[in-house]
């Protein structure tokens, strides 16, 4: 059998073996709704669209996804069982790409949970269910990049504490890196070149533009690039923590 | 067969290994013996390709440890220190896990994963989640781990530590049955081990090799090696025979227990102690109802060697005479 698919599912099952799978869902599913029908203005927009549910994605990972991703190294370094995994016979990539797909697929399983609101929406309406999709698709894409940051903060301490709280400073540097308020700050200071590339980092420029529904190449490039980089630093940060 | 050769390791200035050389071949049951932070844990962290060596190479099975960690860590099966395993499976699903890992399919997997389950007596706690296990099962569940996949080789790092007496003896046997065809290495601080399981035995201290050969000629190094020791069972006996035995030209030293009424005779080099002692003791017609000759101790041997020179030896040797 495929090693990353054994990883895979050893990590994705360990997720349900404790109740942090179920408290996450929960929370998950309950804030979602509170910012679509409460914050959000569901019914008064008197749209049918699920912009006010997807207007909100970028903050509620913010806060949730370091929760999944704080346990995947950090958890390991400090049972010690890191040290199994790693005399095993596998690579120091199938374990970063096992691990981090089991945490995609479970972030993706909480985010299919929120059908119902669809199912709504096509009651109340006819959305376009194509930009619908299409934002799914680029909400599952934001959740990798948050977690992929994630998973390397983890990879670097042995606390999950410490994992968490630094996952998700990084994340609200890449999330707040498109807003006005800080282009406008910059844009003071640097030449346009440089705040375009600071404007073309952030999450939010990319993900707006994908929940628009226009699944734009440049996005997905961007959001690969994204994982890409983060899962090579995890892979660099286990292997310098390895000479130490 | 594993080769290392010029291996070292720092910790940032720390040197924790310092250019240890050795090979072990197949059959060969090697004891790792050190103070606690000699470096036994490092060196094999570095065997298993945990961690990587400052300096130095190991070679597995033929196949370099850093250029090829995939088949080396393939033929080996390797316990770490303190057992860890994933709390929260059950030990079914854990021992699934590594033969997946492993590559183990078919048959030989149900074969594999029932002589481990058997041999290490999980029988019972098989659907039980690892992390309520007592310490003595997540040891045999880390054994089994070990174990699984039938490797040529395998290390133990402290196999037998936190175990109770009944299953340090069912490990140790496990460890003898097993190195008929294959090479383990075996780190401990426990001495009785030694004797019991390993062929040849490994001293370092602070990260250097001082000792390395049998057991035997470890404890041929000792003071005690030949020494005579006796029981008594008159006070006025063995008082007076502590005169007489310390005056042997045979006898470089008399040690003495007055609570329990012994003598310890150490010899003088090459000294035949046993015939001297003997032909006094039927000479005198003393109460003798204990007397053995002693084949070195391991733990004086021990100390002597992984102590820092300027503690004498005799001093700590002597704690029992009171």
């Amino acid at each position: 059998m495929n090693k990353v698919l054994v990883i895979f599912r050893r990590e994705l099952r360990s997720y349900f073996a404790t109740p942090l799978a179920y408290v996450f869902i929960v929370i998950f599913l309950v804030l979602a709704a509170v910012f679509t029908f409460q914050v959000g203005g569901f019914f008064e927009r008197g749209q049918a669209d699920l912009q006010p549910f997807f207007r909100w994605h970028p903050w509620l990972y913010l806060v949730l996804i370091p929760a999944i991703s704080m346990r995947l190294w950090a958890e390991e370094r400090n049972s010690g069982s890191i040290e199994l995994l790693m005399t095993l016979p596998i690579t120091l990539w199938e374990a970063v790409a096992g691990k981090f797909l089991a945490a995609w697929c479970f972030a993706g399983i909480a985010l299919m949970l929120t059908f119902p609101i669809w199912i709504t929406v096509n009651y109340l309406g006819s959305p376009d269910n194509g930009a619908i999709v299409a934002a799914y698709v680029g909400s599952l894409l934001m959740a990798g990049g948050f977690l992929s940051i994630g998973m390397c903060l983890s990879a670097a301490t042995r606390n999950q504490v410490v994992a968490f709280i630094t996952a998700a400073l990084v994340g609200f540097v890449f999330l707040l890196a498109g807003f006005p308020l800080v282009l406008d700050f910059v844009r003071g200071i640097l030449p346009q070149a440089i705040v375009d590339a600071i404007a073309s980092l952030s999450f939010f420029t990319h993900f707006e533009a994908i929940s628009r529904g226009v699944i734009d190449l440049r996005d997905l490039v961007y959001f690969g690039a994204l994982i890409g980089f983060w899962l090579a630093a995890t892979a660099l940060v286990l292997d310098m923590k390895k000479a130490e | 067969m594993i080769t290392t050769k010029h291996l070292s390791k720092y910790y940032g200035d720390k040197l924790a290994v310092d250019d240890l050389t050795f090979s072990v071949a197949p059959g060969e049951v090697l004891g790792f013996l050190g103070a606690n932070g000699a470096g036994k844990s490092t060196t094999m962290r570095m065997i298993a390709g945990f961690i990587s060596p400052s300096q130095g190479e190991v070679s597995v099975c033929g196949h370099d440890i850093e250029h090829a960690p995939v088949a080396a860590k393939a033929c080996m099966g390797y316990l770490p220190e303190g057992a860890p395993s994933y709390g929260e499976m059950t030990v079914s699903e854990f021992l699934d896990f590594v033969a997946d890992v492993r590559g183990l399919s078919g048959e030989l997997r149900r074969v594999r994963r029932g002589v481990v389950v058997d041999r290490l007596g999980l029988g019972p706690v098989i659907h039980q989640v690892i992390e309520t296990l007592s310490k003595g099962f997540r040891r045999r569940v880390g054994l089994a781990q070990a174990l699984i996949h039938d490797p040529q080789v395998l290390i133990l790092d402290e196999p037998t530590d936190g175990l109770d007496p009944n299953q340090k003896h069912e490990v140790r046997r496990l460890i003898n049955e097993l190195s008929k065809d294959k090479l383990v290495i075996v780190s401990t601080h426990i001495l009785e081990e030694v004797h019991e399981v390993c062929t040849r035995a490994i001293i370092i201290a602070e990260g250097r090799i001082v000792a390395d050969e049998s057991p035997t000629a470890l404890e041929a190094r000792s003071r005690y090696h030949h020494a005579v020791s006796l029981r008594f069972e008159k006070t006025d006996q063995h008082e007076a025979a502590r005169r007489e035995i310390a005056s042997l030209p045979e006898v470089a030293e008399v040690e003495s227990n007055a609570r329990e009424l012994r003598l310890t005779a150490v010899p003088k080099p090459g000294a035949n102690t046993l015939a001297a002692v003997s032909a006094i003791i039927v000479k005198n017609n003393w109460d003798v109802p204990e007397l053995h000759l002693e084949s070195g101790r391991l733990d004086e041997v021990f100390r002597s060697l992984t102590q820092p020179p300027g503690i004498p030896v005799s001093d700590t040797a002597q704690g029992a005479d009171a």
